[in-house]
């Protein structure tokens, strides 16, 4: 296998969507590839950072405003 | 030879099910829970468009009063919260032309980016490389990265790896087909690791 063969399939790896044979052939082209270890470990800790970091908090009062505004609009009719 | 086991989750209605059928009996309280439920990832994916806080504001607004104003609309047979972000992301996209007079925006154009998708950089990270900024400087960082990126990449990533959708979910709510969604993720998983690469890479000789 390939660097860009392995990179073809990084996302199903990371995503756990290969079959077993692929997942073999990935892994023993790991072995031998550092390069290609470090691209996956790294992006598996971007996906990671940021899935644990809440990026943009909700603005204090929105969701009042919101549902004082769905309210005004039941109001004309629900 | 194995029991054969129900297959849980499959035949159960989706709990939005009920709480839609209840708004459309007339219980806005239901309304309520469906905004609380979806209210954080609506004003995320707005906020990842329009890259404006008010515009983000007014969109979660102005998305879920339209939701509410069209759920007779709604098909049962797409999941509630993959019709709203279709309407989140088209309030978005509409914001955004108007802020930019007009210029044609599109989450389905498939933009060729500089770095593309082929890693350059490939030194390893530092163990937890997040640990050596502080919350803010973190913050800072994963903003200023994300923030480049071209909205399709950015609502993909969000969709898929933030809020963790399936790739046949995020299609469906973004009107694009699967091997699209999935070149984007890619591309955007790719180019993020790039650019964070420049604050986590291990520094030689150098704590932190």
């Amino acid at each position: 296998m390939t660097c860009t063969e392995f990179l073809a399939l990084l996302d199903d790896l990371i995503d756990n969507e290969v079959g077993v044979e692929t997942r073999a052939q990935l892994h023993t082209h790991l072995q031998g590839c550092s390069h290609c270890e470090v691209t996956l470990s790294t992006t598996r800790k971007t996906i990671e950072i940021y899935r644990s970091h809440e990026l943009y908090d909700l603005p204090a009062g929105l969701r009042e405003r919101l549902h004082a505004a769905i309210m005004e609009r039941c109001k004309k009719g629900c | 030879m194995s029991t054969i086991q129900p297959v849980v989750g499959e035949l159960e209605p989706h709990p939005d099910v009920a709480l839609v059928a209840q708004v459309r009996a007339g219980d806005v309280s239901a309304y309520d829970t469906l905004v609380r439920k979806y209210e954080r990832q609506i004003f995320r994916i707005a906020q990842h468009i329009t890259q404006n806080r008010e515009d983000a504001e007014d969109v979660m607004q102005d998305a879920f009063l339209k939701a509410y104003e069209k759920l007779e609309q709604f098909q049962g047979n797409s999941k509630f919260y993959t019709w709203l972000v279709r309407i989140a992301v088209n309030e978005s996209l509409m914001r955004l032309r108007k802020r930019r007079t007009g210029k044609m925006v599109s989450i389905d154009e498939d933009v060729e980016t500089e770095e593309g998708s082929v890693p350059r950089d490939l030194a390893d990270w530092a163990p937890d490389p997040e640990q050596n900024y502080t919350q803010s400087e973190l913050h800072t960082i994963l903003e200023k990265t994300i923030k480049g990126l071209p909205p399709g990449f950015k609502v993909v990533f969000e969709l898929r790896d933030v809020q963790g959708l399936s790739t046949e979910d995020t299609a469906e709510a973004l009107g694009l087909s699967i091997p699209a969604v999935k070149s984007r993720l890619l591309r955007a998983r790719l180019q993020l690791r790039e650019r964070l690469s420049r604050y986590f890479r291990r520094k030689k000789g150098v704590e932190k």
